[in-house]
């Protein structure tokens, strides 16, 4: 009978059915990270539990670490704390930890698949909503809480209900200036930011087919934002040509075995979905979040519709009607797991080549690891977006979710290639977010305003 | 193990917390900054912190509705971060159930977890719900977590949790972890079996 990758590595890491009804889960891989770790060593102290695989977590810290010096001690007491917490905890049960002294620390989710610790057909947790990232590669990857964190770490499984799968076709060749971020920010438009509470996301089609795994990371990533646990796709020779060399991908003969065994775990043609939604790229436009979810989106040139009395509206200082090009920013944010990539910044830094950030916007640039950061130094990235303005900083979530000193001040409005556009997300109360691709931030920053960046790219050369 | 199992819950008794609106995400009932910890004793000082100071009004900063231990919100409460503490938060806080249309996945999950039962029930019946609420907010709310019957004064609604739920509360097994080891000379054979385990 076809299947779908969901379901032949879902039965591939069924331990059983537990009394619960749920199914008993193998997790393959568990990333930890230390916000969400803390509580979960601590349950495992308390109870006496051990941790039966602890070759199968790996740790790093990346949303308090800070971007502008990454010495140690760090100067802010308690992100210095929470480090000690987790390099305390992963001694004393045998957890590799990468620190910002380690050139392998950054992202969780941009350095796993990095190194090659992400792989086809494995399933994977993280105390983090953004694991749905990992899918890109085709594995299926939970964002997990604190509580299973901890179950995790001492049986490494997961007690979860199974999920229906639904394909989403991308077909068709997306217009200059359109990217991976504005079809993910195009689907949750079009499905709703609840629309996938109870599925996984499987996403297919022309267009994901041509897309670099880097890409298929920012639609993975924001999965979530739609309301899809996890998404993914399935596994073809991108991603094999994308894993192959990384340090702990399987290296010679073997890497050839693994190749084989992932070909086979890509859905069959004639696997049934629960549901089908198809797109057309062509269709798709550069895509600004005017509102407080990121399902609150319009094509830059479109203008905003809406209940004026949604609270959207007052909180963004919108109203119905409007347009998001033209609207002045004050602070310009490149970075996070979404779109805190090489490709990211060569694709931001090829727009800035050349100009001036606005006078009165700051700009910064952070690297999703210490990986990224050397390679685009490597490639002289860091000069064309120093020479520009842009401040050029070290490894980690940064202004994403601004646990570090990286915050917007009272109402700043910040153009971020980040994924959540929530109230108070990026670290003031009354801050406002604009989600966009990293390219349409670099035009921004120049602008000083929201611009279209196709209008920008007609005068760049590819 | 057994001096760690939770005990089971079967049956909920509160005053009612009515807090309207759709997609109300986990940055907004825990602001990340008080994430800056590494347990979560005091979080119940920081629920919907900035929402709260933006909104006198706000059901949370409202006397009428101190000590009520049953919040009752509308559609994808939770959405967003999968952090745990926004569920803690409101457990320390005093909510000891949440009656709403519908949840995030996570947050669900995450509640369950920490043996904080998630009802859910029709938009429809909700709305009358928080009305009831408001007006009286001296209302005595029932919730049976095997039937999922929801009672406030003559209200009465069908609502729902997912069966697994229901079942581990009832059986007080809502605590997984001890299942998930219970057997696992499993859990060692399913690893044995893959290959990226065993090595290719």
């Amino acid at each position: 009978m076809p299947e779908t990758l969901f379901h032949k590595v879902w039965n591939a890491h069924t331990v059983r059915t537990l009394p619960s009804g749920q199914t008993q889960l193998f997790v393959g891989l568990h990333l930890v990270h230390e916000v969400t770790s803390p509580q979960a060593f601590d349950m495992l102290r308390q109870h006496g539990w051990g941790v039966p695989f602890p070759e199968r977590t790996f740790a790093t810290v990346d949303h308090i670490v800070p971007t502008s010096s990454q010495k140690r001690p760090f100067l802010d007491v308690m992100a210095e704390e929470m480090t000690i917490v987790l390099e305390r905890g992963c001694r004393e049960f045998g957890i590799q930890l990468w620190t910002p002294d380690d050139s392998r620390q950054g992202i969780v989710h941009v350095i796993a698949p990095e190194l090659g610790l992400t792989q086809p057909g494995m399933t994977i947790a993280c105390g983090d909503s953004h694991t749905s990232t990992h899918g890109a590669l085709g594995a299926l990857a939970f964002g997990i809480g604190t509580s299973q964190v901890r179950d995790v770490l001492a049986s490494q499984c997961l007690a979860l209900d199974p999920l229906k799968v639904r394909r989403i076709d991308v077909n068709g060749m997306l217009n200059p200036g359109v990217y991976a971020k504005d079809v993910i920010l195009t689907i949750i438009r079009k499905l709703g930011v609840q629309g996938g509470v109870g599925y996984a996301y499987e996403y297919g089609g022309s267009t994901i087919d041509r897309m670099t795994v880097d890409e298929r990371m920012t639609v993975c990533n924001m999965s979530i934002e739609g309301g899809a646990r996890i998404g993914y796709v399935n596994p073809d020779e991108t991603t094999i040509d994308f894993l192959r060399g990384r340090p702990f991908a399987p290296q010679g003969d073997a890497f050839d075995r693994a190749a084989a065994w992932w070909r086979q775990l890509a859905s069959d043609r004639n696997a049934v979905y629960d549901d089908r939604v198809t797109l057309d790229a062509g269709s798709i436009e550069p895509t600004v979040t005017w509102g407080i979810n990121p399902g609150q989106s319009v094509s830059v040139s479109e203008r905003i519709a809406g209940d004026p009395k949604d609270e959207a509206f007052a909180f963004m200082g919108f109203t119905p009607g409007a347009r998001v090009a033209g609207t002045k920013i004050d602070v310009a944010f490149i970075g996070s797991c979404t779109n805190g990539r090489l490709s990211d910044l060569e694709e931001a830094a090829r727009l800035v080549r050349g100009h001036r950030v606005a006078p009165h916007v700051k700009a910064l640039v952070v690297p999703g690891s210490q990986a990224v950061r050397k390679a685009a130094e490597a490639r002289g990235l860091h000069e064309i977006f120093t020479q520009a303005g842009f401040e050029w900083r070290g490894a980690g979530c940064s202004m994403c979710l601004a646990m570090n000193p990286d915050k917007l001040e009272g109402r700043q409005m910040c153009a971020s290639s980040s994924n959540r556009n929530f109230k108070g997300r990026q670290g003031s109360p009354t801050g406002r977010t604009l989600l966009m691709s990293p390219a349409m931030v670099a035009a921004a920053a120049i602008a000083g305003e929201v611009v279209d960046v196709r209008t920008m790219i007609e005068t760049v050369p590819a | 193990m057994t001096s760690h199992q939770p005990s089971a819950i079967s049956h909920l008794e509160g005053r009612g917390l009515p807090l309207r609106g759709h997609d109300i995400d986990t940055d907004r009932i825990m602001p990340a900054r008080f994430l800056k910890a590494v347990s979560f004793e005091g979080l119940e000082r920081h629920v919907f912190e900035d929402d709260r100071a933006a909104d006198p009004a706000h059901p949370f900063n409202n006397a009428r509705y101190a000590g009520a231990s049953i919040l009752v919100v509308n559609a994808n409460f939770g959405c967003g971060s999968s952090r745990e503490h926004a569920p803690q938060g409101l457990a320390r806080f005093g909510i000891r159930a949440i009656v709403g249309e519908s949840y995030s996945e996570i947050f669900q999950g995450n509640a369950t977890m920490m043996g904080l039962p998630c009802f859910t029930a029709d938009p429809a019946s909700i709305a009358r719900l928080q009305a009831a609420i408001e007006s009286d907010s001296g209302l005595t709310i029932t919730a049976d977590v095997a039937s999922g019957a929801i009672a406030a004064g003559a209200l009465r609604i069908a609502g729902a949790l997912p069966p697994a739920s229901r079942d581990a509360f009832l059986s007080g097994q809502w605590n997984p972890t001890v299942m998930l080891l219970d057997q696992f000379d499993q859990v060692r054979a399913v690893a044995a079996r893959l290959p990226y385990v065993k090595g290719f």
